[in-house]
């Protein structure tokens, strides 16, 4: 068994209305097939022994899809390893001796709620104001009438992977949510089905976006770099490009 | 063990085939502005919950949903892999609705109703056409038509997907449709909650308690009927596929309060899952069954042969499944595959940390076709093999073992899917329904779009038709009771004043269930697991420490309820895999095989599901509903 020494700095935080700062913490010895998840199992596992409070962070399918999770390491959003959210981020990645510094996602529309965990739910809320398809159960036509070619398929499923996970805006110098909208428009905008709502759903859900408090696209294209989904910042000039199109 | 007249599957006389329909067509209906004044609660917000609280709102209740993730979006249906089933025969290989539905009889092992199986079959269909105008993104043929997949040993290919993350899809469609009542204002989304208790009052469900996590606060929510999607059981095994949250605690609430529970012991296993190795691993990832179609699985023949897997010769392999299944190969059914590794392993053959492991080797399909034909077809699936293990899978064989994934047992409920408690329904996996003692590939997804699209919104109707609306104000006995109730159970667990994490005792717990109550069980170990469970359960409950209460998050406090709650099901799977003195889909009992090693069904005793009823204080009883098969003879399943 490879194993790695780790110092940990962590952001704790006990609330959102309540003053933050790090905390340092060491790790000796431990295996190099934990992911940095289960690493900070065994942190908390020797806190709570101990009578501290453990590290609050998200977590829950820990296979990189359900999105719960994401903080910063060393100041990249869901750490450095390409293509990979924390939850698959295993210590293997990592030098020994290697000072992780962890803390959670910072933008004015994520609120921190305890540690490493914030409060993502303006995502919801920009869905709300019309990522979808109004269609009622029941009322669908057989599901091949409308034909859909391969690759235009291939490209709407490309942008309908983003897991909502935030790391975009975590990344972003404007704090901008502009790669999360412009994945939704463009699953919904590149198939038959999203056409009729097309220019009301791009309109309604930019402007949702600036009401919770997400900048416009800073345009360095960070997001792109840290998507766990490897989602496409040229959707965000898609985007773009759908205020101006016509009817 | 005599069927019990409380135990009325409702079911729909005459033939199965036209029994959904006329079931529909008797089912009594309420005006548009009657529906606006009755409030539908749902716990839940995977594929089940959220396409449910969708429908029902199209239609114009008022539905509050309830979960416990930070959005609705996360819930576990998002991390299914392989596909969803429907007959639709566009492949036009012979696949019909009345074929889907025998195999789903015979999937299950004879162990469900035919005609809840045939009522899913006949729906399939329309849930692809929901989710395909949702815009959800399917696998196209060139021409633009819909692409189809045969999965886990389908004769047919009548599997729907998108490429590995088809639950994802899907979930969002459901997600998205549920967000959209909410902007028309007729869904109420109630994030970041645990549900903690049932509120029963005249022996109908009238609401539940639950906990909000930042907060802290507990809350009662009352309504004309209540929902619960709230998934598996899984993790009773610690280690498992499901997500870590995904937990039993609202069906268990539910069961204590008067909800009978079936078949608990009917848990699937599944073969290709990434093997767990380390101690403070978390979970298991499975890989899909896909790969199945493309690796062959083997062991070195000589036990404790630790040479690199590709300098081992073939001549000094065992492609066991091959061997022992000539017909069928590496594509037998997820229950033989299980088994087969795990009988191996046992006899020091295994590879790997341990030798916990068997090789899933792609080389012969990468020298056949070509490193980029298996990347595109399974390309997420080894980049997620390779960031787990750091093994490259192009290369060196991939190690996969069998890991728990599914659990077909769950709240019993009858034809309507509504619960022994009246005015309790139960979707999804979280109830028994239409698997039997095993479930197809493929079909998890359908039966919960099934469930939440289609069936409870229209059985739904046809409960709340025959009642007066009206929710019980916060202040009734009953949701008094139950309040009081969860601030007990709370109040006891901060208080043990022990001195170690809730995970602890949750691994213990999962050791003990995987050998007693896992792959194989055996009557003897699962006897003496009773006892042992015992023990753990009164130790976690005196040596557990949950941090003080000032925790905004309180992960700590969320896990121990889970793990109570996971105690108290556990006792009830070693009681049902005790009783059910038969071999059957995925419940294997030594004590009961042929001579070659096959499962030996006992139609004569065990045509049936078990109910089980709590009793407060005392060992809970087991009622039966015999099953009865008008179109599928039960036959000998054979896959030599």
């Amino acid at each position: 068994m490879t194993t790695v020494s780790l110092t940990l700095r962590i952001w704790r935080q006990a609330g959102s209305a309540k003053p933050g700062g790090f905390e340092v913490h060491r790790l000796d010895a431990v295996s190099t097939d934990l992911s940095l998840l289960e690493a900070l199992d065994l942190l908390n596992e020797r806190l709570i022994a101990a009578g501290e409070r453990p590290v609050g962070f998200e977590h829950d399918c820990r296979e990189g899809i359900c999105g719960s999770c994401g903080f910063l390491v060393n100041g990249q959003a869901q750490g450095p390893q390409r293509a990979t959210s924390v939850c698959q981020l295993y210590l293997r990645q990592f030098l020994d001796g290697a000072v992780l510094t962890l803390e959670p996602f910072r933008a004015r529309a994520f609120p921190v709620l305890q540690d490493l965990a914030v409060d993502r739910s303006a995502f919801d809320r920009i869905i709300t104001a019309g990522g979808y398809c109004s269609i009622n159960t029941g009322s669908a036509p057989e599901a091949n009438t409308l034909l859909v070619g391969r690759e235009q398929a291939a490209m709407a499923f490309d942008a309908a992977t983003c897991i909502g996970c935030g790391a975009c805006v975590a990344s972003c110098r404007n704090a901008s949510a502009s790669l999360f909208v412009a994945a939704k428009l463009a699953h919904l905008g590149q198939l038959p089905q999203g056409q009729p709502e097309r220019q009301q759903r791009a309109r309604a859900l930019q402007a949702q976006m600036v009401n919770e408090g997400f900048g416009s696209c800073s345009s360095h294209l960070e997001c792109e770099a840290v998507c766990p989904q490897q989602i496409s910042a040229d959707w965000i000039s898609w985007m773009h490009r759908e205020s101006w199109r016509r009817p | 063990m005599s069927p019990t007249p409380r135990l009325d599957p409702r079911l729909p006389e005459g033939p199965v085939a036209t029994a959904w329909q006329r079931c529909r067509e008797s089912l009594p209906l309420i005006s548009p502005n009657r529906k606006q004044r009755l409030r539908i609660l749902v716990v839940g917000s995977g594929l089940s919950g959220a396409a449910a609280a969708a429908s029902l709102a199209e239609q114009g209740y008022r539905v509050q949903v309830l979960t416990y993730h930070d959005s609705p979006r996360r819930a576990h249906s998002v991390a299914a892999q392989g596909g969803i089933n429907a007959a639709r025969n566009y492949a036009n290989d012979g696949d019909s609705v009345e074929r889907l539905f025998r195999d789903t009889v015979k999937g299950g092992d004879f162990r469900a109703r035919e005609a809840g199986c045939h009522r899913l079959a006949e729906i399939s269909g329309a849930i692809i056409d929901q989710c395909v105008a949702q815009g959800v993104p399917f696998a196209r043929e060139y021409g633009g038509t819909l692409a189809n997949r045969s999965f886990g040993g389908a004769l047919v290919s009548r599997t729907f997907y998108a490429r590995g993350q088809t639950g994802q899809q899907l979930l969002y469609g459901a997600y998205q449709a549920m967000l959209r009542q909410v902007a028309a204002g007729r869904v109420e989304l109630l994030c970041r909650r645990d549900m903690l208790d049932l509120i029963v009052h005249d022996g109908v469900a009238r609401g539940v308690v639950c906990r909000h996590q930042i907060s802290g606060a507990l809350e009662v929510l009352s309504a004309d009927a209540v929902l619960l999607a709230t998934g598996g059981y899984s993790n009773v095994f610690y280690l498992s596929t499901n997500a870590l949250k995904s937990n039993a605690t609202a069906i268990w609430q539910a069961h204590r309060r008067g909800a009978w529970f079936a078949n608990p012991c009917f848990t699937q296993i599944h073969p290709t899952c990434i093997p767990s190795g380390e101690a403070h691993q978390s979970k298991l990832t499975l890989m899909s069954e896909s790969l199945r179609n493309d690796g062959r699985i083997w062991l070195p023949l000589r036990p404790g042969d630790d040479r690199p897997p590709a300098t081992i010769p073939q001549a000094e392999r065992d492609y066991f499944l091959e061997r022992q299944y000539p017909s069928y190969g590496n594509l037998v059914p997820r229950d033989l595959a299980s088994r087969r590794a795990r009988e191996l392993c046992l006899e020091g053959r295994g590879v790997g940390p341990g030798g916990r492991s068997v090789y899933l080797d792609l080389a012969e399909a990468v020298a056949r076709d070509g490193t980029t034909a298996i990347e595109t077809r399974y390309g997420n699936l080894l980049e997620m093999y390779e960031r787990i293990t750091g093994e490259d899978p192009r290369t060196t064989p991939m190690r996969i073992y069998p890991a728990p994934h599914y659990t077909m047992g769950g709240l019993w409920v009858d034809y309507h899917l509504m619960s022994t408690v009246p005015g309790l329904f139960v979707l999804g996996e979280a109830n028994f329904s239409e698997h039997g003692a095993n479930r197809l590939g493929a079909s998890a997804l359908m039966q919960a779009l099934a469930d939440g699209y289609f069936i409870a919104p229209a059985t739904v109707t046809g409960w709340l038709a025959g009642r007066a609306a009206g929710t019980l104000p916060a202040d009734h006995p009953a949701c008094c009771e139950a309040l009081a109730t969860v601030e007990a159970r709370i109040e006891a667990l901060r208080r043990t004043g022990g001195s170690q994490p809730v995970d602890v005792f949750h691994r213990r717990l999962g050791h003990l269930m995987i050998d007693a109550c896992g792959i194989s069980r055996q009557a003897d170990r699962l006897a003496v697991a009773l006892g042992e469970l015992e023990t753990l359960r009164l130790g976690f409950l005196a040596e557990v420490r949950i941090p003080g209460d000032d925790s905004v998050l309180d992960a700590e406090l969320a896990k121990a309820l889970r793990l109570e709650d996971f105690f108290g099901l556990a006792d009830l799977m070693l009681r049902d895999a005790l009783a059910r003195q038969e071999s059957c889909g995925a419940h294997f009992r030594e004590d009961h095989q042929t001579p070659s090693g096959e499962a030996l069904r006992d139609d004569e005793r065990f045509a049936h599901i078990a109910a089980w009823e709590h009793r407060p204080g005392a060992t809970p009883v087991r009622h039966s509903e015999p099953l009865v098969f008008q179109t599928v003879t039960p036959g000998p399943r054979s896959y030599g």
